[in-house]
């Protein structure tokens, strides 16, 4: 035994499952395709290929958005919890999704709910400007992660209090409007909307994972971390500012996906363990799988009724997360 | 190798180091002692850059401040006192994460090897594969050191790297860091709380107290009756054992130091 063997060995596993996810994912993609409220066997998609229409502006478009949305959510729930050092952080957590909540709400009633450009608008920039405050207050003071968690909850409560009293406000065409784009829903996406959301989501993922190490030694105490090189309060801003334009890429579009960002990490460290070299890509993976699972099983389980991938993510995920929880030996992470 | 000079440093609410000079010469085992909030662990955060002072830090003849961050972590590796006993990593990753100054991405040969010579000086091999967290408080002790001479770095500067280990394991460490003194000419910079291993094993002792030096100088002239008095407040039996000298603490002095 030597360094080379003791490492092969673990990092053999890994690459495995980097590949086992990578082809589920595959086949997931295309049930994805081929099952909808207008069944079409998933044999009559390969060979012959689906109704041009549903597929191009359908189904397509609505796969790709689950890939964005599902790896984009997870990949910024893994930088949070290791920049925040918190196994219950996600973008969430600095009040992203409340913000986007309060956006679009402000979209919809001010606006008007049918005009994307206003409620995704909105979405986007109010989940930007909750991270930005709150970026701002730790630069003031020092960015340790306590600080960051505590501005990210006051910050959550104060943007729910504020898309309350727009609900308040509204009417109930707009109440409705509100609390429906707060379910999450994939369809909502075009393609114009795909490629604003790839624009925010896959230029991140390479500059992330080239800072893996850092986020590794992040892992193991600002102290250390900084001992070994690492700029420590830079490449936390950093990082935090690319989770949470990847989150807000994400969700500006679909409305909120929950519990993605938390699961879907948790589900890679699982597997990969946490070297940010694999924990990122098996991240953005599982991710992606759990949200088009959950999408396929909104639309057919209850077909012609469609449930909102926000109501089955959190359904699916809620039990499954508590049984990886139950499983586990040792502590969360 | 390593100097510093008239260092001062501040909390916003007290002040914590007051005129501090120091230098070490290579193969040099210095122990800081000194009671509780007298300055060691700040002292140590300055001389490895973790915090910046008043007051100038040279390694190797060039201000601290001027050596970039990964190449000052290829001449120095500091071990902080805290150690985070929960990390989602193997201790072969763990230790891995010394090699970061060297790194790009992948791994090499050379860097793994590094890693398990550091694991192996350590007698941690059969942990390689074991979760960071599911292994002891002295066994992550002892991971944290490997990832500092996994390093492979001239100079050690370690907050209380014994403090979690029992008494065989505290001997074995500290024979280890002596022996690459001696051997490798790498110096070691250690805050200690036990006088006796401090007598028994540094070349070199430096009494902190109150934020200034109270003594420097060879274990035996610095650790004296006298001195550990008026640092320390309580009154000693100092012994002559063969390997060094040996306390025997008797009572608290009356009044605060």
């Amino acid at each position: 035994m030597d360094g080379l063997a003791a490492y092969g060995a673990l990092t053999g596993r890994r690459v495995v499952w980097l590949v086992g996810l990578s082809v589920l994912l595959g086949l997931v993609v295309l049930v994805s395709l081929a099952l909808g409220s207008s069944v079409a066997g998933l044999r009559d998609v390969l060979r012959t290929g689906l109704d041009g229409v549903i597929f191009w502006e359908l189904r397509l478009p609505r796969v790709l958005m689950g890939l964005l949305v599902g790896s984009g959510l997870a990949v910024g729930g893994a930088v949070t919890q290791a920049v925040l050092r918190n196994p219950l952080a996600s973008p969430f957590t600095l009040g992203v999704a409340s913000g986007a909540g309060f956006g679009a709400a402000l979209g919809i009633v001010l606006v008007s709910a049918t005009a994307k450009w206003a409620v995704a608008g909105g979405a986007f920039t109010f989940a930007l400007v909750t991270v930005l405050f709150i970026l701002g207050v730790a630069r003031m003071k020092s960015a340790t992660p306590e600080t960051l968690v505590l501005a990210g909850v006051a910050i959550m409560f104060l943007f729910s209090a504020c898309t309350s009293l727009v609900q308040f406000l509204g009417t109930e065409q707009q109440l409705q409007a509100i609390v429906f784009w707060s379910f999450g829903n994939l369809s909502r996406a075009g393609w114009g909307d795909i490629l604003i959301s790839a624009g925010m989501i896959l230029p991140a993922l390479p500059v992330l994972l080239f800072r893996a190490w850092d986020l590794n030694l992040l892992l193991a105490g600002d102290e250390m971390a900084a001992s070994l090189g690492v700029r420590v309060e830079r490449l936390r801003l950093a990082a935090l500012l690319l989770a949470a334009l990847m989150t807000a890429g994400a969700i500006c579009f679909t409305g909120v996906i929950g519990f993605i960002g938390l699961v879907g990490p948790h589900l890679a460290r699982l597997l990969v363990g946490g070297d940010h070299r694999f924990l990122l890509p098996a991240s953005a993976l599982c991710g992606a799988l759990l949200v088009l699972i959950s999408d396929v099983l909104g639309r057919t389980l209850f077909a012609p009724h469609m449930v909102p991938i926000g109501i089955v993510t959190a359904f699916l995920g809620v039990p499954f997360f508590f049984a990886l929880l139950m499983r586990r030996r040792r502590e969360f992470w | 190798m390593l100097k510093a000079r008239d260092l001062h440093f501040s909390y916003p609410d007290r002040p914590v180091l007051s005129g501090v000079s120091l230098t070490l010469a290579p193969g040099e085992v210095l122990a800081v002692l000194g009671p509780n909030g007298a300055g060691k662990s700040t002292l140590l955060r300055c001389l490895a850059g973790a915090l910046t002072p008043k007051g100038r830090v040279e390694l190797d003849g060039q201000a601290l401040s001027d050596i970039p961050p990964t190449q000052r972590a290829r001449l120095m590796a500091f071990v902080p006192q805290h150690i985070p006993a929960r990390l989602p990593l193997t201790v072969f990753e763990a230790v891995l994460m010394g090699r970061r100054p060297y790194l790009s991405w992948r791994p090499r040969p050379e860097d793994l090897d590094a890693v398990w010579e550091a694991l192996n000086l350590l007698g941690l091999t059969e942990l390689a594969g074991r979760e960071f967290g599911e292994i002891s408080g002295g066994q992550r002790q002892k991971v944290a050191l490997a990832r500092a001479l996994a390093q492979q770095s001239r100079l050690l500067v370690m907050d209380e790297p014994t403090s979690s280990l029992d008494l065989r394991h505290q001997m074995e460490v500290m024979a280890l860091l002596c022996a690459l003194a001696e051997e490798q000419d790498t110096g070691v910079v250690l805050a200690v709380h036990d006088l006796n291993l401090a007598a028994r094993f540094a070349s070199r002792a430096l009494l902190m107290h109150r934020g200034r030096v109270f003594a420097d100088g060879a274990p035996e002239d610095v650790l004296t009756e006298d001195s550990i008095r008026t640092v320390y407040g309580v009154d000693v039996l100092r012994m002559e054992a063969g390997a060094g000298a040996m306390f025997f603490p008797m009572a608290a002095t009356s009044g605060t130091t």
